[in-house]
């Protein structure tokens, strides 16, 4: 039993320790006028994907609301084990931000639980519809399906050998949503390309994802596509190969600009600023909102290097337009 | 359907697969087989992997240079095998335990130096294909060994120089007989703490080359945690291939080619479910352990640290 | 070095390492434990500043984030739950010297056998607590110890290495609740199975802020006294019982266990067996007290590897397991803040490496001396 007092010792003086450093660090309380927010994502907020699309959304948000003065965020990223998340998101309603977003279908559960403890606290949920029927938590889905529709659409046009490649994580979620868009694509587009997917099991292993596209050059994929963080690996095998690429998430162009054709990109701000509207006038949760072409929530950004050809472009834009008014319906299996 | 997966293209497409994807496993796997020969067990390889990983990147990323970058991630894996030597045979700590928390700090570190000097994610070009004359030509056999990166290359070279190196030279004699009986190998004048300091920080070096064989030759890209468990796995293979070289290139290939077929079960819709065939990899690597254990014995003094009798 | 001599040549004084004969005083081992923390801490912060950010932003942070108050303390012994158990199961297989490094599998098994009474369905959604939380950990307990039972059986009838076995079982048993949760029990397609009814969950105490209004929020539940318990048990069955003896006798001398007529091969698939249970206990008490409902392996990410360093920062002892598990919890959760979030992993790893290499002052003493001996 010595052994468990000198242990109890060093926890009380590392807390004192650590406290003492603390005090000084302690920020001055923020006035009352500031609005603040705090996310909680499952990845690097640079991982060019789904962590990264929120970054990017809070960054153009905070631009537009004038600076940090006016909007400050603050962000817990790499939070892939679920209660670490939930003990952010608690500490984050406890510290007073007005609006806590719990970015990633895996944190529902946990922000049923704490939302109730904290009715003057706004959260958002995503990527779901669900908003447990309470009053404070607002949810946030992306519609992948119609981006990963038009992705489809662009690529049964474009392929040559009428085979295409997807590379995704684990078939769940916006990966399910955005694949499977996008095979309803290429079939209504054209019915005789093939698409081969392949889920590799792993939101992190960028070895296996690039060996996947490798695969898929060789049984005779000229167009790939893929969804997650660890598909980064597979656009540099679609480079090497000539093949081309569709991104989603974030704008992957910058990765290899020469066959990236087109990406659908996430912009939350939409929502966001819908949010943050209702929060301010009072209403603290209970809507969900889509991020969909028709709301600017997704926008398709094309590569302006890539020579798109005019009749594919305007095919796209068609199809943009069928989506939006509602004449293309997508059927999901 | 399944007899498409005996079809050329699906089996060459395996093979080349397969001896890309051991690469990394080959450089990790022969570093820890020169320490655990000498007795150490290193389970930090996953963290100096991560470590060199991103060391090759950034410094390739921002001075355009490979080699610079190469050399920085053996630099990175040698200055984590000299910390893990000092801890492992001055202080003679567990070896297991000081080895996750080796992993553990590579983790962290790179990810946190990912975060502060990459503003998003960034792709270079790598290490070129080389295309041997002649032999690339070949059909078939020349996509499979003939054109593939320098890494690649010297990965598969390791192999038989590393067997020369431990059976056929005094230093080799010196490392198994450290990894043996370090008593006797003291008395008769080898330092057991001099032979465990270099393979050590050969294994360092090692890990370092293979995170970087994936960041700046097979991938050409760094993301957050990217080896992904390679580095357990290579320990793995260690044991697998029975602490020989030969036994490990056998194991790494196994396993890759093993990942490869999985991924083309996929790809040609043969009705399995994809998280069975992610499986299939790590059941076979225990079926393998049983069926060939019975014939080969761990260093005797591995995981044991050396203390001289006075 | 391994001579005990790291003399500079020509100086008269030098640094002696002798073995340590007798017990040192009760505060000195603390003492070197809080050195090796303060200069990981340092070291830590040397790291931090390279990569260009705040130490003692970072620092703060910490300290902040995992005694700031009660809620926040609430959540660090909610952090620490499983890992008590994981620790308990790496404790006892660690005891005699097996290393079980795949806790994380056999907690990840015995989230998805808890589940499984839940879902398969065996026993209907509306039965009540008390027939429910026996049957799902006993459910946990027995998936657990059939993963750990596995790699025992294998080292003890064919000698194959348990390191390697225990890892490869725990990347199956990712794939296999991944697959259960994909195919089988998804909820609309999401990586997680619906919710569990209340039945099935383990009480937390905010249930009881009813009457006790401070409660309110915390999110401690019944999972902690499973650890407790099971801690006090696991600490009999070591220090109190003949098989405990077998065990730390087996651990420190095989070769004489053997002559004692000790059944080593029995030992170590039971040993691997109880280890698989407290870890697949474990797995049931965060499905049923954190998570209340099956997700995708992200459930345990990790709580193998955090019990394997609490198991050995403890000695091996149950009781205190449950003070260092709170210690690690605390710096565990504090990462959620810190950014990026590399910081907390790379701070541990730091903290476990000085704390082992420390241990090299208990058993040594170091002297300096004048003049020259040899």
């Amino acid at each position: 039993m010595k052994k468990s007092v000198w242990f109890l010792c060093i926890l009380i003086v590392l807390s004192m320790v650590l406290s003492a450093c603390g005090a000084q660090a302690t920020e001055a309380p923020a006035p009352a006028e500031k609005f603040r927010v705090a996310v909680v994502m499952p990845s690097a907020i640079n991982d060019l994907a789904f962590s990264q699309s929120m970054y990017d959304a809070l960054v153009r948000v905070q631009t537009e609301m004038g600076g940090p003065d006016a909007f400050e965020f603050v962000y817990s990223d790499g939070m892939f084990v679920v209660d670490d998340a939930a003990a952010a998101i608690r500490d984050y309603a406890t510290q007073g931000y007005n609006l806590v977003i719990a970015h990633g279908s895996q944190y529902g559960s946990s922000l049923q639980e704490i939302a109730p403890d904290f009715p003057n606290t706004s959260f958002a949920w995503g990527t779901t519809v669900d908003t447990f029927g309470q009053p404070n938590i607002f949810a946030y889905e992306a519609a992948s399906q119609e981006g990963g529709y038009i992705n489809g659409v662009l690529a049964a046009t474009l392929s040559q050998s009428k085979v295409i490649g997807v590379v995704g994580p684990i078939e769940t979620g916006d990966a399910k949503l955005y694949v499977d868009g996008f095979k309803a694509g290429v079939a209504a587009t054209d019915p005789s390309v093939q698409v081969n997917v392949n889920y590799i099991g792993s939101f992190s292993d960028v070895a296996l994802a690039s060996e996947a596209a490798t695969t898929h050059i060789s049984a005779g994929a000229d167009v790939l596509t893929g969804t997650a963080q660890m598909v980064v690996g597979a656009i540099g095998k679609a480079e090497e190969a000539d093949a081309l690429w569709f991104g989603t998430q974030s704008n992957q162009t910058s990765l290899a600009p020469s066959i990236v054709v087109a990406s659908q990109v996430y912009h939350w701000e939409v929502i966001l600023n819908e949010m943050i509207g209702l929060i301010k006038s009072g209403t603290l949760g209970g809507r969900s909102f889509t991020a969909n072409l028709a709301n600017g929530g997704e926008v398709m950004e094309y590569n302006p290097d890539y020579a798109l050809p005019a009749d594919a472009k305007s095919l796209a834009d068609k199809t943009v337009q069928g989506i939006i008014d509602g004449t293309i319906k997508i059927s999901l299996p | 359907m399944i007899q498409d997966l005996f079809s050329v293209t699906v089996l060459i497409g395996i093979l080349a697969s397969g001896i890309r994807l051991a690469t990394p496993y080959l450089y990790a796997a022969i570093g820890e087989t020169f320490s655990q020969r000498s007795g150490v067990l290193n389970l930090g390889v996953e963290g100096q992997m991560l470590l060199g990983a991103f060391a090759a990147f950034y410094v390739s990323l921002r001075t355009g240079n490979l080699w610079l970058g190469l050399l920085t991630a053996m630099l990175v894996g040698a200055v984590m095998g000299l910390a893990m030597a000092y801890v492992t045979v001055n202080l003679q700590a567990q070896q297991g335990i000081s080895g996750i928390g080796f992993y553990l700090f590579g983790l962290g570190m790179s990810d946190l130096l990912f975060q502060k000097l990459m503003p998003t994610v960034e792709t270079i070009r790598g290490f070129p294909r080389i295309y041997i004359p002649g032999l690339s030509d070949i059909p078939g056999i020349g996509e499979i060994f003939f054109s593939q990166n320098i890494l690649v290359y010297s990965a598969y070279l390791l192999v038989p120089v590393a067997w020369f190196v431990l059976n056929k030279t005094t230093l080799g004699l010196k490392i198994r007989a450290v990894g043996e009986n370090p008593d006797a190998a003291d008395s008769l004048g080898v330092s057991v703490a001099r032979v465990r300091y270099f393979t050590i920080i050969l294994g360092g070096t090692l890990s370092g080359i293979a995170g970087a064989s994936l960041s700046i030759a097979l991938l050409n890209v760094f993301q957050q945690n990217m080896t992904s468990g390679a580095g357990f796995i290579a320990v793995a293979l260690v044991y697998f291939g029975a602490w020989r070289p030969i036994g490990v290139l056998g194991g790494a290939l196994l396993f890759s080619m093993v990942n490869a077929l999985q991924l083309w079960v996929q790809v040609l819709n043969i009705p399995i479910e994809p998280e069975i065939a992610v499986m299939m990899p790590y059941v076979l690597t225990i079926l393998v352990l049983v069926a060939t254990v019975s014939r080969v014995r761990a260093p005797s003094a591995l995981t044991k640290p050396f203390e001289r009798e006075n | 070095m391994a001579e005990s001599t790291l003399a500079k040549k020509r100086t008269s004084w030098r640094i002696k390492l002798e073995p340590r004969l007798d017990e040192p005083p009760a505060w000195y081992p603390a003492m070197v434990s809080l050195g090796a923390v303060v200069v990981a801490l340092i070291l830590g912060g040397v790291m931090i500043s390279v990569a260009g950010g705040d130490p003692f932003l970072s620092y703060a942070h910490i300290a902040r984030a995992s005694f700031g108050d009660i809620g926040v303390l609430s959540d660090t012994i909610v952090k620490a739950t499983p890992i008590i158990l994981t620790a308990l199961a790496c404790s006892v297989a660690f005891r005699m010297k097996l290393w079980n490094i795949g806790a994380e599998g056999q907690f990840i098994m015995g989230a998805w056998g808890a589940s499984a009474i839940v879902l398969a369905p065996v026993l209907p959604a509306e039965t009540s607590r008390w027939l429910f939380i026996p049957v799902m950990a006993l459910a946990g307990i027995a998936a657990g110890a059939a993963w750990g039972f596995v790699p025992g059986y294998l080292k003890a009838k064919f000698n194959v290495n348990e390191i390697i076995s225990s890892l490869m079982l725990n990347y199956i048993a990712i794939s296999w609740v991944n697959y259960w949760v994909f195919a089988v029990w998804t909820e609309g397609g999401f990586q997680m199975s619906p919710k569990f009814p209340v039945g099935a969950s383990l009480p937390r105490l905010s249930e009881y802020a009813d009457s006790f209004p401070v409660l309110r929020g915390l999110t401690t539940h019944g999972g902690l006294l499973f650890g407790i318990a099971a801690a006090i048990i696991l600490w009999f069955i070591v220090y109190r019982s003949r098989w405990g003896y077998e065990i730390r006798l087996i651990g420190d001398n095989p070769r004489a266990a053997n002559y004692a007529g000790i059944n080593i091969a029995r030992n170590t698939i039971l040993v691997m067996a109880l280890s698989g249970a407290l870890a697949g206990l474990g797995g049931m008490s965060e499905v049923a007290g954190v998570v209340r409902r099956l997700q995708t392996a992200p459930i345990a990410a990790g709580y193998g590897f955090t019990g394997i360093i609490v198991a050995w920062l403890a000695k091996l002892n149950p009781l205190v397991i449950i003070l260092v598990s709170i210690l690690f919890g605390a710096l565990i959760l504090a990462g959620r803040e810190i950014q990026p979030s590399g910081i907390p992993k790379m701070i541990q790893g730091t903290i476990l490496v000085c704390l082992i290499a420390s241990d090299f002052f208990l058993r040594y003493r170091v002297r300096i001396v004048k003049g020259v001996e040899e």
